[in-house]
This record gives structure tokens, sequence and C-alpha cells, in this order.
């Protein structure tokens, strides 16, 4: 017993600049991800035929929502009001204080006229006719977006810039 | 010359890493402004010197994820009007539950993945009454404790106002009154 512990010594050492080295490489691989760039698959069929439905890979920024540059158009990731433990994938329709003409979902439903309120985003997925969206859930709080998609990377022919 | 500042640069950017990572999952402190959460909670006023008189709190995000909070927990979120500002309020009520909107005889159920917020002093507060019921996805974390000032260190307690909110029993659908449950 009294022979190990000469060799505990410098293996403690070892173990415990592994361990903090392991910590830092831990913190900034989070803190790259919550902060800067995200990497998402996305399923479902609502944002067709931008995304397919089965699993498009996409790289996700984390600075323009932090810094309020998200513009009509792009395509955002977002908590879902209804949900949320769930992400969504939709693209910004109209931000506050603007007026949108809703087209309605069906034959039958009315044409609605919306002003997005202050501190809101109008969210909708491309398939209009598949889509779970500001239509069913009201105006999306800036507060629930979580960053902006940028590029496509997975399918591999398909790379595109957003 | 160089060596000491490049290893105070390399502690310093590994000291900042750890901060950050700390308070985007374990928790962070906040300093009160507005009073909105009288007597539960005290502001500090915008000089330096009152600033210092103004209650600071803790908040945990550990719960965050799994968005598990209680009815009655004092909560950080994020403003629906406002996104660059964060607020702190109670939690009074969670998607399914009957709220009586107070001043009126009516009562709201709180949608699907929504829940209601009120201050603790309702003369100066600006929450549900106002904006209605808001997505659990703006809270952001649970105030535990206070720990500035002094002698006002303490947990800061799940209190539920009485009478206000009525909760589905979820197995034979029957509005009742219960005690105190989490999500």
């Amino acid at each position: 017993m009294s022979q190990w512990f000469p060799k505990l010594k410098p293996l403690g050492r070892e173990v415990w600049e592994r361990s903090v080295l392991l910590t830092q490489f831990l913190c900034c691989i989070h803190i790259i991800k919550e902060h800067v760039v995200e990497i998402h698959q996305v399923m479902g069929p609502s944002m067709l035929p931008t995304f397919s439905a089965v699993g498009d890979v996409l790289l996700v920024e984390r600075l323009s929502t932090k810094f309020q540059r998200i513009k009509q158009g792009d395509v955002v990731m977002a908590l879902s009001p209804e949900n949320p433990r769930l992400i969504v994938c939709k693209r910004v329709l109209g931000l506050e204080g603007e007026n949108l003409v809703v087209m309605p979902t069906h034959g039958s439903g009315r044409v609605q006229h919306i002003k997005v309120p202050k501190g809101h985003v109008w969210l909708q997925g491309d398939n209009l006719s598949n889509s779970t969206d500001s239509r069913h859930y009201g105006p999306v709080p800036y507060g629930l977006l979580r960053g902006k998609v940028f590029l496509r990377v997975w399918p591999p022919g398909g790379w595109t810039r957003f | 010359m160089a060596e000491p500042l490049w290893f105070l640069a390399k502690r310093s950017a590994a000291a900042a890493m750890i901060c950050i990572t700390f308070t985007d999952i374990v928790g962070n402190f906040a300093t009160i402004q507005g009073n909105s959460m009288q007597p539960t909670l005290q502001q500090g006023h915008k000089d330096f010197i009152s600033l210092l008189k103004g209650d600071v709190v803790f908040y945990e995000k550990i719960s965050a994820p799994a968005y598990k909070y209680c009815r009655g927990d004092v909560v950080v979120l994020r403003s629906p009007t406002d996104p660059d500002q964060l607020m702190v309020k109670r939690l009074i009520a969670m998607q399914g539950d009957w709220v009586n909107v107070p001043g009126s005889h009516e009562i709201h159920q709180i949608p699907k993945g929504r829940c209601w917020v009120e201050g603790d002093n309702g003369n100066l507060s600006l929450d549900s009454r106002n904006f209605g019921p808001i997505p659990l996805g703006l809270v952001k974390g649970r105030v535990t404790i206070k720990v500035w000032p002094p002698h006002r260190i303490g947990r800061v307690e799940r209190v539920l106002p009485e009478g206000q909110v009525m909760f589905t029993d979820m197995h034979s659908c029957v509005i009742t009154r219960s005690c105190l449950e989490c999500e």
C-alpha cells in the first residue's frame, strides 16, 4: 500500500489537468452552440418545397435574434407557443407594427387583416396547406425566436444559402 | 514581458467561458427594478447608491429545459412586448387552468403551451392581466433566493393567491380546487 502513494500524486495531478481541459472544451462547445451557430435537422412537411420533409440539416446562427436583426422573409427556428419543448422552423412574414393580409387556408375561409403587435412576429411555413403556424396560434413573441437559418449543409448536393 | 500577460489572458478566457456556461445552464443573478413584485421583492433606483438598496435575487435555470415550474413560483421571463427586457413575476396558472380575470366576472381558460403570470403588487404590475396568457417558452428561470440586501436574505417562497385559479382535474374532467401541484 505504501508503495502506491508516491505514484498516486502525479497521477492525480494529471487527472485534474485533463478534467480542467475537458471542462473548458465542453464550455467552449456550449458557448458556440448557444451564442454563435448551431446545427439543426428539420423534419416535417411545413416548409416544403424549401426544405424536404425527411431531414435536411441546417446551420442556424444565433446572433441575429439576439441583436434583433431579423428581417421579413428570414427563415427562423423558434420555440412553439403551443409546446415550449418543440422547436419549429418557419418563415417570418411580418415584423412588429406591420399590417398583413393573411390568405385563407381553405377555400371557404376568410381573408384576415392582421396588425402584428409590438414585440411579436408573424410566422408561416412555406407549405401553406400543411403548416401549423401563426395562422393557428397567433403572432409569436420575439423572445421565442432562437436563431436564423443561413445555410443548408445536407443533402450534400443542395448547399444553399438563405 | 509578454509571458505573464499571455498567461493572464488564457486564464481570463477560461474563467469567462466557465462563467458564461454557468449563467446559461445553472442560474444567474438579477437586480430588481420596478415595484410590481412588492412586498416580496423591492426595487433599487437608478442612481448607484440607491441601486445598492434594491433586492438582488438568484434565479436557477436548471428547471428551464424541462419547464418544470409550479403554480406559485416566482419566475424570470422575457417580456412579450419588449424582447430585450426581463420581467420577474409570479406564475399563477398553467395550460388548461381557468383563471378569474380580476376586476370582472369573466373566467378564461389558459390555452395549450401558455401560462398566466402576475406581479404581487397588483396596482403597479404590467402582466397577464394586460397582455394575456404568455407562451411558457418565454419563462427563463425560477427565482429561488434573495441574496442582497443582507437583512432581506432568504428564500423566495412559492405562494398561490387564494381564490383566483381553478384547476382541471385530469382524470375526471371536473374543475376543482386543489393544493399546489407541479406540472
